[in-house]
C-alpha cells in the first residue's frame, strides 16, 4: 500500500516536472521550428508544427546580410572577459566576507544587492555621458566594464555563500604554515572552491550572454553582440518571423549548448547552501 | 645598412598605412529593420564603388529601438552614428533643436523639386530640407474585391466611414472566420493611435485647442471612438486589441479581412503572390472621411536619411544621403529588382513612369493619399500643433502612448468608451501641464 502510493506520488511528481520543463522549453523549439519555415508558413493559422516543407533559406539569408562571427566573437569576448574581471575581484571579496566577517558585512552583503534592484535605465543617461566623455561608447572595453559592474553582487554573493560553507580551520593550518594572504587565496582556498567558482562563472557568463539593455544601449557597429544580431531582424512593418528565429537561434545555440554540457555544475552551484 | 634599409621600409610602409587609414572615412549609418532598408543595403556596392574612401557600417534595429537609440545618441550629442533613419516626426523637433544638419547642398541632378510636396514640407523646416526621403507612406484601404462582389457590396475609391460600415457589416462571416475590417488594437502611440489620430482628423476632431487644452471631450473624438469601437467588435477579428501592422498584415494575407486600413506600404505585401493568398483579388480605396468633412486622415510617413550634426563626417555622410535617395537609386533598384519593387512615396517621377505603373496596381492610389495630406494642418480645426497621424511635439511619444492604452482597454472591454475618453482628457491635460504647454 505505502509502496504504490510512493510510486503514484513519484509519477506524478515526474509528470509534473516534465509538464513544466516542456513549457518552459517550447518557446525555444517553436523559434527552431520556425526558423526552418518560410514566411509564409512562419504566420500560417492554424500553425504547423512538424510537416512543412523544410527550409535552409533563413539561415542563409541571415548569414548572407549579416556578419555572424563578428558579433560572435564580440559576445564571446564581452561575457568571458566581464566574468573573468569580475571573478579576480569577487574572490578576494567574498574570502574576506567568508573568513573575516565586520558587524557590517551582512549590510554590505545586502547593499550590493540591492543595486541589481535599481532599474537600469535609470542610469542610462549619466553612464551614456560618463561612456561618451571616456570614448568608451561602441567598444568592448566598455561593455566587459559594465556587464563586470553588473553580475559583480551575483558573484560575490555566490561565491560568499560557497565560502562560508568551507572550513576556516584549513585556511588556518595554512596560515600556521607560513602561507600569506595570497598563497592562501590562490593555492589552498580557490583549489577547494573550484566546483563553486566553475559554476559561479557559468551562471555569470550566461547572464552576460543574454544581457540585452546595456549591449543594445551602448554599442553601434564595432562592439555589438548577438542581442544587436537579434534586434536586427525584429520589424513592426513587415514580416520577418522565419528570419528572426533563425537569428535568434544562431544567437542562443552557443550558450545553450554551453548550458547543456555544464548543466550539472550549475546546478550544484545554483542549489549550493540551499538544503543542510 | 641592412638594418637601416629595413628600418627605412618599415618606416615607409608604416606611413604608407598610416595616411590610406586616414583617407579612409567610416559612415556609421542607423537603419530600421524593413525590406526597403534591407535591400538598400545590398545596393551600397553600387556607391562605395565611386566612394573607395569612404565604408559603410550598419546598424540595423527594431522601428522603437531605433528610435530610443539615435534620440539617446543625438540628445547626448553622442556622435555614434553618421546617418540616422528617422521619420517624419522627428524632423521638425530635431531641426529645430540644431540637431540635424541642413541638407540644403545637395548635387544639383539631386533635383529637389521631384520630391512629393508633402513629404518635402514634412521634411522642412523654414523651407530648410533636413532629411531626404527615403521611402514614404500614407494610409488607405485594402479590401477583397471577391468578397466585396460576393456581399453585393462596392467600395468606391475615396469612401465615407458609412460606406466602410456597410461593407464590414456585408463581408463579415465570421462561421468561415472571415472578419469584415482589420484595425490595429495595440497600444502605443505609432500603433493604435496612427490609426485612432488619422480616423479622428477625418471626423474632424483635433487633439488639442489653440490653447492646448486636451479636445477628448468633444463630439467629435466621442464619434470617432464610439465608431471605432462598434466597428471592431462587430466586425474585426478576435483579440483586436494585440492587433497590431504584423497581426493585420497576416490576417489579410491568410484571407481573414474584408478589408484593412492602415500604411500603404503593405499595399506591396498583399499583392506579393509569393507571401499573400489573396494576391490577385485586392483592391485599394483612399482612407475615407466623415460624410461631408474634407479631411481624408492626413497620415504621413516617411522614413528618411538625416546627418546628425555631431557626425564627424558629415560631408561623405551627405553624399552618402543624396545617392541612397535619389533617381539614380530608383533605377537601381528596378534594374536589379524590378520597378515593384523601387521605394515608393517620395518622388513624383516613380509615379509618372509607365513602367511603374503597370508593375505596382496600387501606385494611383499611393499617390492620391499621399498628396490629400497636409501635415502643416492635420485637422479641419485650429490647432497649434503640426503633424500628421501623431502630434509633432516632443510630449508626445509618452501622451499618446498614455492615450493609446486607454483606447486598447475600451477594445478589450476593461473601460467603457466614456471611461477611456476621459481618462485621456484627464491625462492629457495634467501632462502638457507639467510640460509647460497650458497657462
Amino acid at each position: 500500500m505505502a509502496r504504490a502510493s510512493s510510486t503514484s506520488r513519484k509519477l506524478t511528481v515526474t509528470v509534473f516536472a516534465w509538464l513544466v520543463g516542456l513549457t518552459l522549453f517550447f518557446p525555444v523549439l517553436w523559434t527552431v521550428l520556425t526558423s526552418f519555415k518560410t514566411e509564409a508558413e512562419a504566420i500560417a493559422d492554424p500553425p504547423s508544427l512538424l510537416f512543412f516543407n523544410w527550409t535552409l533559406e533563413n539561415y542563409v539569408v541571415v548569414q548572407e546580410r549579416s556578419n555572424y562571427f563578428r558579433y560572435f566573437w564580440n559576445s564571446v569576448l564581452i561575457s568571458v572577459g566581464s566574468t573573468v574581471i569580475g571573478l579576480i575581484i569577487a574572490v578576494p571579496a567574498a574570502w574576506a566576507m567568508a573568513f573575516v566577517p565586520s558587524p557590517r558585512t551582512r549590510g554590505i552583503l545586502m547593499w550590493m544587492l540591492s543595486t541589481k534592484m535599481l532599474p537600469p535605465v535609470g542610469v542610462l543617461i549619466p553612464i551614456y555621458l560618463i561612456f561618451r566623455d571616456m570614448n568608451l561608447l561602441d567598444t568592448r572595453t566598455g561593455l566587459i566594464i559594465v556587464m563586470m559592474l553588473i553580475n559583480l553582487p551575483i558573484i560575490v554573493w555566490m561565491l560568499y555563500t560557497y565560502f562560508k560553507e568551507i572550513p576556516g580551520e584549513i585556511l588556518e593550518a595554512a596560515r600556521m604554515d607560513g602561507a600569506q594572504l595570497r598563497n592562501e587565496i590562490i593555492h589552498v582556498l580557490t583549489p577547494m572552491a573550484i566546483p563553486g567558482i566553475a559554476s559561479t562563472m557559468l551562471l555569470n557568463v550566461i547572464l552576460a550572454w543574454n544581457e540585452a539593455f546595456w549591449t543594445l544601449n551602448l554599442t553601434a557597429a564595432k562592439a555589438a553582440p548577438l542581442t544587436a544580431f537579434i534586434a536586427s531582424y525584429s520589424s513592426p512593418e513587415g514580416l520577418f518571423y522565419a528570419k528572426l528565429s533563425a537569428a535568434s537561434t544562431m544567437a542562443i545555440a552557443p550558450i545553450l549548448i554551453l548550458g547543456w554540457f555544464s548543466q550539472k555544475q550549475l546546478v550544484r552551484g545554483l542549489t549550493f547552501g540551499a538544503v543542510k | 645598412m641592412t638594418r637601416l634599409t629595413c628600418t627605412l621600409l618599415g618606416a615607409c610602409a608604416v606611413g604608407a598605412l598610416s595616411s590610406a587609414a586616414a583617407a579612409q572615412t567610416t559612415l556609421t549609418i542607423a537603419t530600421v529593420n524593413n525590406g526597403d532598408m534591407i535591400r538598400m543595403q545590398g545596393l551600397t556596392e553600387d556607391f562605395t564603388a565611386d566612394h573607395p574612401d569612404i565604408e559603410l557600417e550598419w546598424v540595423t534595429l527594431e522601428e522603437n529601438v531605433l528610435r530610443q537609440r539615435v534620440t539617446q545618441d543625438i540628445a547626448t550629442n553622442g556622435g555614434q552614428f553618421d546617418v540616422m533613419t528617422i521619420g517624419t516626426y522627428e524632423v521638425p523637433i530635431w531641426a529645430n533643436q540644431d540637431w540635424l544638419l541642413a541638407l540644403d547642398d545637395l548635387p544639383e541632378d539631386y533635383d529637389v523639386d521631384d520630391l512629393l510636396p508633402s513629404v518635402r514640407t514634412a521634411l522642412s523646416v523654414d523651407d530648410t530640407l533636413y532629411a531626404a526621403p527615403f521611402y514614404g507612406e500614407s494610409a488607405m484601404v485594402m479590401y477583397r474585391t471577391d468578397l466585396a462582389e460576393e456581399a453585393g457590396v462596392e467600395i468606391p475609391d475615396q469612401p465615407t466611414w458609412d460606406d466602410i460600415m456597410t461593407a464590414a457589416e456585408a463581408m463579415t462571416d465570421q462561421d468561415a472566420g472571415i472578419y469584415g475590417i482589420c484595425l490595429r488594437g495595440k497600444p502605443g502611440w505609432g500603433e493604435n493611435m496612427a490609426f485612432i489620430t488619422a480616423m479622428a482628423n477625418s471626423y474632424g476632431a483635433r487633439w488639442f485647442d489653440t490653447d492646448w487644452q486636451a479636445q477628448f471631450d468633444s463630439e467629435e473624438w466621442t464619434s470617432a471612438v464610439n465608431d471605432y469601437l462598434m466597428m471592431m467588435n462587430e466586425y474585426g477579428p478576435p483579440g483586436a486589441s494585440s492587433n497590431g501592422f504584423n497581426e493585420n498584415l497576416s490576417l489579410f494575407q491568410q484571407g481573414k479581412c474584408g478589408m484593412w486600413i492602415d500604411a500603404t506600404v503593405a499595399a506591396g505585401f498583399v499583392t506579393d503572390p509569393d507571401d499573400s493568398t489573396v494576391a490577385d483579388s485586392v483592391g485599394f480605396a483612399q482612407f475615407p472621411n466623415k460624410d461631408g468633412m474634407d479631411n481624408r486622415g492626413n497620415w504621413l510617413w516617411a522614413w528618411s536619411l538625416a546627418v546628425p550634426a555631431s557626425s564627424d563626417a558629415p560631408e561623405a555622410a551627405k553624399e552618402f544621403v543624396a545617392w541612397a535617395t535619389s533617381q539614380g537609386y530608383t533605377q537601381l533598384v528596378a534594374e536589379e529588382e524590378g520597378w515593384r519593387a523601387a521605394p515608393p512615396g517620395t518622388r513624383t517621377s516613380l509615379y509618372e513612369n509607365p513602367e511603374y505603373q503597370e508593375a505596382a496596381p496600387f501606385a494611383e492610389m499611393t499617390l492620391n493619399s499621399m498628396s490629400a495630406v497636409d501635415t502643416s494642418a492635420p485637422s479641419v480645426q485650429e490647432i497649434p500643433y503640426t503633424g500628421a497621424q501623431f502630434v509633432a511635439i516632443p510630449e508626445f511619444q509618452g501622451i499618446g502612448t498614455a492615450v493609446g492604452q486607454q483606447f486598447s482597454a475600451a477594445l478589450a472591454g476593461q473601460v467603457t468608451a466614456e471611461q477611456a475618453l476621459q481618462n485621456a482628457q484627464t491625462s492629457t491635460n495634467r501632462e502638457m501641464e507639467r510640460a509647460g504647454y497650458q497657462d
